[in-house]
């Protein structure tokens, strides 16, 4: 695990220590391998607050696994009582409502870190060569995020529980011949009911810790290769890098001071703006909801899941390849899928989109096309836009969201863009944007001590 | 030989990913993205200026207690309150031994005893309210097959909270020419489908205020609303001023790990 360049990791490897450091040393060097992970890590020294986003997600992470057992203490997943004990807990337990408000909007952020943490690997190329199994490992847990996040939604067992429950369950049904096999296997039964939330129940308390042992792994890759940077060049020197304690871990502790002001504005002020009404009503299997709505994070999935409302075959005959239904579950995964093979087909061989003139518009049509997705996933299947059906629109969305990877990264970009000349050191450019920034500070308020922000 | 780098590049990512959250959230607010919900179809509800509002927002404890008495007197003939115990009534300043004398108007079905029987005794300050039906059937029955739901959440169950469940029970009109109206239902502009099962429940001066306010449906309607929306948030109060320590000490916390930060990374060249 030792970085090749590693001459700020202190003198506590070189000389044998001594005292209750050393005697653990000699035994488990549990400490020295904490040292080298989190105080004496060497990481570029121009990394922007968007490379705060990963240790953000891991500490989300810790902070779901321990809210998360409290709630397990109190909470009871069985049909007639799951709803009442959440209840209970919000009620009668001594700060059980902060400890739920604090899991359920927990999840929203989770989320909304991960996303941005991927779309800024999306943006500088981290996931390219050499970071091609980091990125992977990445996806497996946003994979194992999603899981855990659909289990989790059911357990209160309130109307949107149970509906998208059985509409998220459903969709294996569209898989050939062994479909309705698998969704009775998944349901424990002929629909969805005390089996399924007790199986729920039990795979959203297990997943948490598988995404711990893959995030484990995510961290050990990124030891092997390192961090990437907004130039996306590689560290050559050892000035080009600062060992991770102070500086990071002092950038990361002001991270996560404004994102818990954000986090408990939601948790104290609005925390059911993020949630669905329909979920504080008690499950009932027969009444449908006037709309069934997943979490935010999952609508530009849905929205790829309801686009294709056709079945694809031979135009003019009955022969049909692809059923609609099964078509949507295909997009969706594919969209999922697309991302693993990403480091391949992305043939550019500069990493940082700031140097590529022509990937930036299209990365941030990418993005628009995302949130985009997520607007028709939220509007019911028969809305409109401009007069013409939204699913429409929605379809267009999908077609650029795999053209971007499938089409332009792997065959356009790359032809029509020149390689730009690189910069050669991160140290000299970090320099030249320091040094700019006193100038520009001196010029503008020559009498203060010229340090501006 | 210098390489053209431009720096602004990492600034403008992260401004545009925070504009869209901006963006975003407000169309959201805005309720132009507002996922689709269950009040859909009915007008949107008013928005009224209560005093649980706003960060620091409280009940008015005199509302509740007349909330209470338009519950008890009117909505409990139909719905149930079965999430609130009578103990918890001591949040609207009421008295344990008030608390206790109220419950003691309630007779609840306990048991079975030792002989195996089940039987009446008198409310106790840890019962919850007595559900009006059996059951659930029993209920529809009684309500033209439309059932009365339970209230103890009514107002986090609807889109719009206590906006909507105000402008609902204020909000029956006659129906407008040519809106055909079944029997048995009744024409609400704020309700899904403009139609409910349940008939007005209010008319004026239906109750005697023990405080001596004139009630109005308009008055009944604002403190039985109010009533309800502490039935379902009874933790608001403390949330909402937990939450302002917690953001105060966040913000004086980011400040200063922001200058702290400033501080240490000088250091780097
Ligand atoms: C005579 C019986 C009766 C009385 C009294 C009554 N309700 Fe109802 N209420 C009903 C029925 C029946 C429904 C179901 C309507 C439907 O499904 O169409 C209902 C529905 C409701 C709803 C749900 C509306 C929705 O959005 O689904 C609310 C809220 C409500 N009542 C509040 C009250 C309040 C507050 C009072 C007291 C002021 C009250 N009701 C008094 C019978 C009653
Ligand atoms: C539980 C969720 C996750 C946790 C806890 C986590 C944690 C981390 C941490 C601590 C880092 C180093 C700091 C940083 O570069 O920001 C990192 C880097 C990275 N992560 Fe994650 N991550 C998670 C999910 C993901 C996902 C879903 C992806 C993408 C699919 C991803 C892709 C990457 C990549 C490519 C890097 C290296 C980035 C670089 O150095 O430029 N991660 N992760």
């Amino acid at each position: 695990m030792s970085a090749p360049h590693s001459s700020h990791s202190g003198s506590h490897n070189a000389t044998p220590a001594k005292g209750f450091y050393g005697w653990m040393e000699a035994r488990l060097p549990a400490l020295s391998l904490f040292n080298k992970t989190l105080r004496d890590f060497p990481e570029p020294k121009n990394l922007s607050y968007l490379w705060n986003f990963g240790s953000l997600a891991g500490i989300v992470l810790v902070i779901m696994i321990l809210s998360g057992i409290v709630l397990a203490t109190q909470y009871t997943p069985h049909v007639d009582m799951a709803f009442d004990s959440v209840e209970r807990i919000m009620r009668d337990v001594n700060y059980g409502w902060l400890i739920r408000y604090i899991h359920a909007n927990g999840a929203s952020f989770f989320f909304l870190v991960v996303f941005i943490h991927m779309f800024r690997g999306l943006y500088y190329g981290s996931y390219k060569k050499p970071r091609e199994l980091l990125w992977i490992l990445g996806v497996i847990i946003f994979l194992l995020m999603m899981a855990t996040a659909f289990m989790g939604y059911v357990l209160p067992w309130g109307q949107m529980s149970f509906w998208g429950a059985t509409v998220i369950t459903n969709l294996f049904s569209a898989i050939p011949l062994v479909g309705e096999g698998i969704v009775q296997w998944l349901w424990g039964g002929f629909a969805v009911g005390n089996p399924t939330l007790n199986r729920f129940f039990a795979l959203h308390y297990l997943f948490p810790f598988v995404i711990v042992g893959v995030v484990i792994f995510h961290i050990w890759a990124l030891h092997v290769v390192g961090s990437n940077n907004p130039l996306g060049i590689d560290v050559r020197e050892e000035r080009d890098q600062i060992p991770f304690h102070p500086y990071y871990t002092f950038k990361d502790l002001f991270g996560l001071s404004v994102f818990l002001f954000f986090f408990a504005l939601f948790v104290f002020y609005a925390p059911n703006y993020l949630g669905h009404p329909d979920n504080y009503i008690p499950a009932d299997p027969l009444v449908t909801p006037a709309h069934i709505v997943p979490e935010w994070y999952f609508l530009p999935f849905y929205a790829m899941l309801r686009a294709i409302t056709f079945d694809i075959g031979i135009p003019f005959t009955d022969i049909v390849f692809v059923e609609a239904k099964l078509g949507g579950v295909l997009v969706m995964f594919g969209a999922i899928g697309v991302l693993f093979i990403l480091p391949w087909l992305d043939r550019s061989p500069v990493r940082s989109g700031r140097f590529r003139p022509l990937f930036k518009p299209c990365y941030w049509l990418f993005f628009v096309c995302c949130v985009f997705l997520g607007y028709v996933g939220a509007k019911p299947a028969d809305a409109t836009l401009l007069g013409l059906p939204l699913q429409w629109f929605g379809l267009l969305g999908i077609v650029y969201y795999f053209a971007y990877f499938l089409v332009l990264l792997p065959f356009v970009l790359p032809k029509l863009e020149k390689v730009p000349e690189l910069p050669v050191s991160i140290a000299d450019a970090y320099s030249e944007k320091s040094s700019g920034k006193q100038k520009a500070a001196k010029e503008q308020n020559p009498t203060e001590e010229g340090q501006a922000e | 030989m210098k390489p053209q780098i431009r720096m602004a590049g990492g600034y403008g990512f992260a401004l545009v990913v925070v504009a869209t959250l901006v963006v975003v959230a407000t169309l959201a607010v805005a309720g132009t993205i507002r996922p689709a919900t269950a009040a859909e179809g009915g007008k949107a509800p008013p928005k009224q200026d209560w005093s649980f509002n706003g960060a620091l927002g409280t009940y008015d404890k005199a509302a509740l207690q007349r909330g209470l008495q338009v519950y008890r007197e009117v909505c409990s003939a139909c719905h149930s309150l079965k999430r609130v115990a009578f103990r918890n009534l001591e949040a609207l300043g009421y008295s344990p031994e008030q608390v206790k004398s109220l419950s003691a108007e309630y007779e609840i079905t306990d048991g079975p005893n030792d002989e195996g029987d089940f039987f009446e005794r008198v409310g106790l300050p840890s019962d919850r309210f007595p559900a009006p039906f059996a059951n659930d059937n029993a209920a529809r029955a009684a309500n033209n097959g439309a059932l009365p739901p339970d209230l103890s959440l009514i107002t986090k169950a609807r889109a719009g909270g206590a906006d909507y469940l105000h402008a609902l029970l204020t909000g029956y009109r006659e129906a407008p020419a040519g809106h055909e109206v079944p029997d048995g239902l009744y024409y609400n502009e704020y309700y899904a489908s403009q139609q409910l099962a349940m008939a007005p429940p209010l008319t004026e001066g239906q109750v005697e205020y023990a405080d001596g306010t004139p009630s109005s449906v308009e008055q009944m309607s604002s403190d039985v609303t109010q009533f309800l929306a502490w039935a379902a948030e009874p933790e608001l109060e403390a949330r909402k001023q937990m939450g302002f320590k917690v953001l105060l000490f966040l913000f004086v916390l980011s400040v200063v790990m922001f200058f702290a930060t400033r501080r240490v990374w000088s250091r780097v060249e």
